[in-house]
């Protein structure tokens, strides 16, 4: 009893040593700032404070009044309903491709999966010469078919954000594919033959054996990708800074313009507060089940 | 579940062609003349002025040299921090123990990238704005990289480290030239993906830097297409979006499958 427990405090002494530089760095840099934040969420700061100044719960009354902040919450509701969904869908069809056996396999999957590893800032780049108004690729092909002109797609309220959906969507079905498709890898064959024994034809086997099956790896993908589609700014910044009126702003960008745009690092800190909680409550679902959903193996 | 069917094989391949227009044009228009309308197949001559004009207009090789410094520094550091943490915490049985589990998952729950207001104000209380130090330290103590060496170590045999201990190896051998050498695969997948990230990360080098010796390629690009008006510059957008992404698209289709391999081991970007 006593050699195993001298053993404990000897191991005890050697894990903290060992774990010293990587638990130094994480507090300082996740932990401690977390609490920081919420601290910062009922100050003043900015240049004319030396130290940030106490002021309650004035920065939260004055996000909650203000129309601007309930615009940009509901962008970015709306942003990760118009992304996470559909590709979650797409990504999910094309695994089921994937997992077959055919010719043009490889280079299927290279297609699929090379915005992935693009830099948003030079997708975005891009993606905003395939919306301008005039010579844009999305513009001539949609004149081509209906020969009306859809103008300018990121300057109009109604289309600037399903323009920024699409783009986000296209750069991220390939991750979302490569999650189902290791999920369709570990299933065993023999369920779907023995459904297509049973007569089962393809829309079947479908939404009766697969979509079950895969429930874990979708709640796991689910929470990834809100999460994803919520911390994302750099297609913001680049192809409309929230314009047109607030109606591409979205919560990280709206942090970022507070802070570093109208230097009120209080009132930014607040929406981080907002935002945490946000994120928090959409990875619980993880834990209820830990060892079976989360997906790191 | 597998397909047969022809017309579903089609579509894939149809929607593939569609997933490669982006980078088509933009190599296509990187690589020739600059005309007025846009060509996915394009019709001018190849010329290599794009690049040239690009990298007398803006310091592109020492973004270059900003961005090499960032993503190697940052991956050589987070290896040796999470193999140390890695081998204590899948040996495990120590006081403390769901301590360190708890400050990882808070990690992975919360990314750094949300942080980045109080993180900035911690940066300047060090005094470190616009540094390269700045732009690395928040992501040096990797949650994920931690957590997925933690499983990697876990299934390596006890009775490799009890042989080894009984011939008098140190701790840090048995984790150099035990451990290290046999987690080959988990260390290439956490290689890709804290290179690809740092590589692509945007938003906070943007916020903790401001002078060009400091600041990596994707805020340089940034800064470029923001200073310019549209239209016209396009061949200009290309070729510096081309020099930009190619390192990783070059690398992403030689190592396509462990590439795919280490996202889909992650978890997280």
């Amino acid at each position: 009893m006593n050699k195993r427990v001298s053993d404990k405090a000897k191991r005890t002494v050697s894990s903290w040593l060992l774990l010293l530089p990587g638990v130094a760095l994480m507090s300082m840099f996740t932990v401690y700032p977390i609490f920081k934040n919420i601290y910062l969420s009922f100050c003043k700061t900015g240049f004319r404070y030396k130290v940030p100044k106490w002021v309650g719960t004035a920065n939260f009354s004055a996000l909650f009044a203000d129309p601007v902040f309930w615009k940009v919450l509901k962008n970015t509701v709306a942003f990760s309903l118009m992304t996470v969904l559909p590709s979650m869908i797409i990504g999910f069809l094309l695994a089921i491709i994937l997992n077959s056996k055919f010719r043009g396999l490889r280079f299927l999957r290279t297609a699929y999966f090379y915005p992935v590893v693009m830099p948003m800032i030079a997708v975005a780049c891009i993606w905003r010469y395939l919306y301008m108004p005039e010579n844009g690729m999305f513009s001539s092909l949609i004149y081509s078919i209906f020969h009306t002109r859809i103008g300018d797609l990121l300057s109009r309220t109604e289309t600037v954000l399903p323009a920024l959906a699409v783009m986000y969507v296209w750069k991220e079905i390939g991750y979302v594919m490569i999650f189902f498709l290791s999920g369709l890898q570990n299933m065993s064959e023999e369920y779907f033959e023995a459904a297509m024994i049973d007569g089962g034809n393809f829309w079947q086997i479908l939404t009766r054996v697969t979509v079950p099956l895969m429930a874990p790896t979708t709640l796991f993908v689910t929470m990834i990708e809100i999460t994803n589609s919520i911390k994302l700014v750099d297609h913001v910044v680049i192809l409309t800074q929230g314009k047109p009126n607030n109606g591409s702003n979205l919560l990280m960008h709206y942090i970022y313009q507070l802070g570093y745009e109208f230097f009120d690092q209080g009132k930014a800190a607040a929406v981080t507060s907002i935002l945490l909680v946000i994120l928090l409550l959409s990875s619980l679902p993880r834990f209820f089940n830990s060892d079976r959903a989360i997906h790191y193996n | 579940m597998r397909i047969k069917n022809k017309a579903a094989i089609a579509v894939a391949f149809l929607f593939g062609a569609l997933m490669l227009i982006p980078l088509l044009w933009m190599i296509g228009t990187a690589f020739t003349e600059t005309s007025f309308k846009m060509r996915i197949i394009p019709n001018t001559p190849f010329t290599l002025d794009n690049f040239k004009e690009v990298f007398t207009m803006i310091p592109l090789g020492q973004y270059y040299l900003n961005t090499i410094v960032i993503v190697v520094l940052t991956f050589s550091i987070q290896f040796v921090i999470i193999t140390l943490g890695g081998y204590a915490l899948a040996r495990g049985d120590f006081y403390g123990e769901k301590l360190v589990m708890a400050i990882i998952f808070m990690q992975l729950i919360i990314p750094n990238d949300v942080l980045i207001v109080p993180n900035y104000l911690t940066m300047v209380d060090l005094k470190m704005v616009d540094t390269k130090l700045a732009i690395m330290l928040p992501f040096l103590g990797s949650a994920m990289g931690l957590f997925l060496l933690r499983q990697q170590f876990k299934t390596m045999p006890a009775a490799l480290t009890d042989a080894a201990r009984i011939d008098g190896a140190s701790t840090m051998r048995i984790i150099w030239q035990i451990y290290v050498p046999n987690a080959k695969t988990a260390y290439l997948a956490f290689a890709m993906i804290s290179v690809s990230y740092h590589w692509n990360n945007f938003l906070w080098p943007l916020i903790v830097t401001n002078s060009v010796s400091k600041r990596p390629l994707t805020v340089g690009l940034a800064v470029f297409a923001k200073s310019t008006e549209t239209a016209l510059l396009w061949g200009d957008i290309c070729a510096c979006a081309f020099v930009i992404c190619a390192p990783l698209l070059i690398l992403f289709f030689i190592f396509q499958k462990q590439f795919i391999n280490s996202f889909a081991s992650s978890g997280i970007k």
